[in-house]
């Protein structure tokens, strides 16, 4: 089959390899129907998070048919020939963290779990196609993934919901809505996002519907911000301004956002000295993450206010503002999403009609083309917010 | 030449002598090498090179009985005690979690035969018998004469409070590593991220049903570096009769 490989710091092949095969009894094969490439992807394609090996195949959000199933699974759970979404985090169902809900932190999927266990005390749970230390696990950017614990992850899509809407159920749909669950918004808050991606454009949307009264967004690219803008937020442009926090002071009246969501992560972007240093720090890999986005948030939250972490972080950061979130009394929340807490009720407001998450597309192409939609969205060419792949199209240009 | 470089160690505990090849002292040395770089790296990779490296020289410094030489581990498991108890009373299904075992096999309900990965392609046997035991809560064994290697154990069962399962301990005493101090300590250090392991995928087994796992799965080209890190895998015993390069190939070839 075809498969996006990751061959080296940015470097993405389409190989050929084996098609997979059921390992474990709870296994199912899906065959890919639509499959995207997630901002956090561009992490790995940056070669800033440790123990991506060479040939690893990435992705971890996509969709399809089933086509086997392991001996282990019921046919009421899943069975050949279901439609099916698979969450990007993978979760046995069974532990101490699945039964409280809190599937990204499984603790039975991760074969790797030493690794993550060295550098974070414990292991989260295995994600698919994001690095050995979360699991190694074959990614979804292929023709055909092997999909572990499948009668716990993944979702039946009816077949009158189309692929591009129901795709992004597998991560930034849930994750956007997550950061926003995260933020614990009341009624009438004011709520500030860092980064206007795809998990924040869904983060915006969600801070609404749960009662937000204002969403101000930054970024730095215009067409991201004009997204943002249509759905309902206000907006900081970062590079047209001298402060984003005090920026953010002067547009609440000196008292804060309510709840700050960074949905940014590890590779911020700023100006100014600290941003030039944390930039050389990282390509030294003296220090994993670029905390600007979050150190701000600190910052500007106001008092007694939450910060809400969905973007990615891998390690050890520097001068994050510790004095500043004890003082001003923050709580600050954070993880990769619980997805199998979103997934039902998020397809059903799509089923309903009240949500359509397809508008953050802007690219559909064969596989063939993933390794250039890689840089394109990574140097944000060709005002790329999200890129489709389709596994099995045809490998001529075509979009 | 080669009888120069064969160094005799007196077993005192039986009076007559083992030698040591150079493969096994390489293997120490080499390990142990591999940890210290591995250690200084502070990284993921160097994680997993300290790791695998202790594990090598600890098998290759693997020896007689010495009471010092002790390892422990606990884990949490949503399970009853009774369940757990009752697998693990089985000793044949420990190889199903403890990836160093090749084999063990019942004597008599009381006796077992337990094979393992040695180092330098060979299979260690010892038998043990359970010396003492209450059902649900706890068993012990000790090996009996005529053994390779002694390894003494216990395991506990205790009910975890608020429902969270069952609290499972686990000692062992073995065969004696090579130094004193600290390098025994070191070689202690790698006895006991073993038996985590190996506790880890029980608690896979009882709760999961399966033991995750990405071996035998898809991938595209692999590299040199690729290779590196699967040997030094440290959760991943090195298979006897493989020779380095085989086992390197092998590993490069896995997940």
């Amino acid at each position: 089959m075809k498969a996006v490989c990751y061959m080296g710091v940015e470097k993405m092949s389409v190989e050929t390899v084996p098609d997979p095969t059921i390992l474990n009894p709870r296994d199912a094969i899906v065959k890919i129907s639509s499959t995207c490439i997630c901002g956090s992807d561009l992490h790995l394609y940056n070669g800033f998070v440790p123990t991506m090996e060479q040939g690893d195949i990435m992705g971890h959000e996509f969709m399809g048919e089933v086509v086997e199933v392991g001996a282990g699974l019921k046919p009421d759970k899943l069975k050949v020939g279901d439609r099916v979404v698979v969450p990007f985090t993978i979760a046995c169902g069974n532990c101490f963290f699945c039964k409280k809900q809190l599937w990204s932190l499984c603790n039975n999927s991760n074969p790797n779990y030493w690794i993550a266990e060295e550098l974070m005390g414990y292991s989260p749970s295995g994600l698919f196609g994001y690095t050995h230390m979360l699991g190694g696990y074959a990614g979804g950017q292929a023709q055909y993934a092997r999909v572990p614990f499948a009668d716990v992850g993944p979702i039946k899509v009816p077949d009158g919901i189309p692929d591009e809407k129901a795709v992004f159920l597998s991560d930034i749909y849930p994750t956007g809505y997550f950061g926003a669950v995260m933020a614990d918004i009341e009624p009438g808050d004011t709520v500030a996002i860092w980064g206007c991606g795809p998990v924040a454009q869904f983060s915006i949307r969600s801070c609404f519907t749960m009662g937000a009264e204002r969403v101000i967004a930054i970024d730095r690219f215009d067409y991201r911000l004009r997204m943002a803008q249509a759905g309902g937020a206000e907006i900081i442009n970062y590079e047209e301004v001298d402060d984003v926090v005090q920026t953010l002071k002067d547009m609440t009246g000196n008292i804060g956002p309510d709840r700050c969501i960074d949905a940014v992560g590890m590779e911020a972007h700023d100006h100014g000295i600290m941003y030039m240093m944390d930039r050389a720090k990282q390509m030294a890999r003296l220090e994993m993450d670029r905390p600007i986005a979050l150190r701000q948030a600190i910052q500007a939250c106001r008092k007694g206010g939450t910060v809400s972490v969905p973007g990615v972080y891998t390690g050890f950061d520097d001068n994050i503002p510790m004095g500043a979130f004890m003082n001003k009394g923050l709580t600050m929340k954070a993880g990769q999403t619980h997805m199998m807490r979103y997934m039902k009720p998020l397809l059903e407001t799509i089923e309903k009609g009240e949500f359509d998450p397809s508008f953050v597309i802007s690219h559909r192409v064969p596989i063939d083309r993933a390794p250039e939609m890689y840089k394109i969205f990574r140097d944000k060419k060709e005002n790329c917010t999200k890129v489709v792949l389709d596994p099995w199209a045809d490998g001529a240009r075509a979009a | 030449m080669a009888e120069n470089a064969r160094i005799r160690i007196t077993d005192a505990g039986r009076g007559r002598s083992r030698s040591m090849s150079p493969q096994r002292w390489g293997a120490l040395i080499g390990g142990s090498a591999l940890a210290i770089y591995g250690i200084t790296r502070r990284s993921p990779l160097g994680i997993a090179l300290a790791a695998s490296g202790g594990s090598l020289a600890l098998l290759a410094a693997n020896r007689k009985p010495s009471p010092e030489s002790a390892a422990s581990a606990a884990i949490l498991v949503s399970c009853t005690p009774q369940e757990v108890y009752r697998f693990w009373r089985d000793f044949e299904n420990l190889p199903r979690f403890m990836n160093r075992l090749e084999s063990v096999s019942k004597l008599d309900d009381r006796r077992w035969r337990w094979v393992a990965l040695g180092p330098a392609g060979k299979s260690i046997r010892w038998d043990t018998e359970i010396s003492n035991e209450r059902e649900n809560e706890h068993i012990a064994w000790h090996s009996l004469p005529d053994s390779d290697i002694q390894v003494d154990g216990s395991v506990d069962f205790r009910s975890a409070p608020a429902d969270r399962g069952t609290l499972i301990e686990v000692h062992i005493e073995y065969s004696p590593s090579l130094g004193t101090g600290k390098l025994a300590n070191f070689l202690n250090k790698g006895a006991n991220f073993i038996i985590r392991q190996d506790l880890r995928r029980l608690e896979a087994m009882m709760e999961a049903g399966e033991i995750p796992t990405i071996e035998g799965q898809s991938h595209g080209r692999r590299d040199f570096l690729t290779g590196v890190m699967r040997v030094a895998d440290p959760t991943q015993p090195i298979r006897p009769s493989s020779k380095m390069t085989e086992t390197f190939a092998a590993r490069r070839r896995m997940a």
